[in-house]
């Protein structure tokens, strides 16, 4: 992440980013009731990665496809793929996209964040942590840490 | 007969924080609670509502996970994300802070008094296990160090009469460690859950041992006579799956009534009934009352007051503490 540093994966693929969600009439009538669906979650997730100046969805990491929402059980799934199998970041982005839904959304919500399937080599450890409030919430109150979530998560100006 | 639980109170404990665990003190009129925001708060009965009677703050600089009462109530014990458990003692209205045991590499998650009041155990995400012995000038000395799992350990619970001592942990493990030549061993290992052990409790007898997990059951373990040599004999003798809807991170067993309840993410309190007639090696449970919506946020913990039976106190990650009446409806 520092200067010199070398990165993991120097030359990730880049994906193009999905076009702005397409306005309904029903998303304009205020008296109409719009429940939190994949797509919103999605753009929540506009997160940056921590290692090349690009977000989470040029890197493919995570995709509309891999959200699940269920507004009225008040649970949100994602899995987030890694762009190598060795990634170190995994954990870290994990993190920061479990960080990033908890501040955006209603407390009722069950969030659950997992590696797709297949995707990382401790995949099971990562998933375990992540799962695991305890620690996650011990992870926040260490400040350095919580100060490169802060960063992976402050929008940057396009 | 049907049984329920009925809301009594609803107490804001821990404002724009999360409350972690809840404590009756051993005559069961206080309540002291512990959470993200650092404090350690105290809560009696005045008529008919509750009401915080102290707060115990700069004690931690960090979340307070658990709070201990030790059985004279006397003193509270206090375990902390800063790596420290702090002693507190009874001083006319409050408490003071007395003492500080440090030695953990990273966050204490857990604090037990034993029941003779002289040992204390704690327990880390350092992976350890450590005793404390006291003495009559209130001095705290470690005695050992157990270091016999391989993950975070989530939880220590003393035997009610002897002293034997059982923990949990991220391993998915349970160990049960006993006093030889001044040395704790662990003298067995219960493994049977598939991840996370968040919790445990004896029966009022000590003979049982319930846990719980974020492998969504609980487990009961009996002790049964050792087959060979000195180690112990626990075996899971039931296991409850299919009632807890995401991690059940708190399991109470109530030493009056022997009633069973646990504290789960899916944001319920559930009550649990032991069949009497049932083979005692393979004992069967069964729900008897369950508050679905027990709080808004996840049930971090569940409490039986030690004297008035069927009183439950429980509390969750959206900051507040419940306090529920278990009882049979006509």
């Amino acid at each position: 992440m520092s200067g010199g540093t070398r990165l993991e994966n120097a030359n990730p693929v880049i994906f193009q980013r999905s076009g702005e969600r397409l306005l309904t009439a029903a998303d304009e009538d205020e008296d109409v009731q719009d429940p939190i669906d994949d797509r919103e979650i999605f753009d929540i997730l506009s997160i940056n990665d921590p290692e090349h100046p690009l977000s989470l969805e040029e890197l493919n990491v995570v995709e509309q496809i891999r959200v699940k929402v269920n507004d009225a059980e008040s649970s949100v799934g994602i899995e987030f793929t890694p762009t190598i199998p060795h990634c170190s970041m995994a954990t870290l982005i994990g993190l920061s996209i479990k960080v990033k839904l908890l501040r955006s959304l209603p407390d009722r919500f069950k969030i659950d964040v997992h590696i797709t399937p297949g995707t990382h080599a401790s995949e099971e450890a990562v998933n375990k942590q992540l799962a695991d409030k305890e620690r996650v919430a011990a992870a926040l109150e260490n400040s350095s840490l919580l100060e490169v979530v802060n960063q992976c998560l402050t929008s940057r100006s396009i | 007969m049907k049984e329920a639980l009925t809301l009594l109170h609803r107490l804001n404990g821990h404002p724009d924080s999360r409350c972690w665990f809840v404590s009756w003190s051993p005559t069961g009129t206080l309540l002291a609670s512990c959470g993200g925001d650092k404090a350690v708060r105290i809560w009696g009965q005045e008529g008919d509502s509750w009401v915080c009677k102290s707060v115990l703050e700069d004690g931690h600089q960090r979340t307070v996970r658990k709070v201990a009462w030790s059985p004279c109530g006397n003193y509270l014990a206090s375990a902390s994300f800063d790596a420290t458990t702090c002693i507190w003692k009874k001083k006319n209205d409050g408490f003071e802070s007395l003492t500080v045991l440090e030695g953990h590499e990273n966050e204490v998650k857990c604090v037990a008094w034993a029941p003779s009041g002289n040992l204390l155990a704690t327990c880390s995400r350092d992976k350890s296990v450590w005793v404390w012995e006291v003495d009559e000038e209130d001095d705290y000395e470690c005695v050992t160090v157990v270091n016999s799992h391989t993950q975070d350990v989530k939880h220590v619970v003393w035997h009610p009469t002897q002293e034997l001592l059982a923990s949990a942990s991220y391993d998915n493990n349970i160990c049960i460690y006993k006093e030889d030549d001044d040395d704790w061993e662990c003298r067995a290992t219960l493994q049977g859950h598939t991840s996370t052990v968040w919790s445990l409790a004896f029966d009022a007898t000590g003979q049982r041992l319930a846990s719980c997990s974020d492998d969504r059951t609980v487990k009961i373990w009996k002790e049964y006579p050792s087959e060979s040599g000195n180690d112990l004999s626990w075996k899971c003798v039931c296991t409850l799956s299919g009632y807890h809807g995401r991690t059940v991170y708190d399991i109470v067993w109530c030493r009056l009534t022997g009633a069973l309840a646990t504290a789960c993410g899916d944001d319920a309190v559930r009550v649990f009934k032991e069949d009497e007639t049932a083979d005692p090696d393979q004992p069967v449970f069964s729900l008897a009352a369950q508050a679905t919506k027990a709080h808004n946020q996840d049930v971090n913990c569940v409490a039986w007051n030690p004297k008035e039976a069927g009183l439950l106190a429980s509390c969750s990650d959206d900051g507040d503490i419940a306090i529920w009446r278990f009882e049979e409806e006509d």
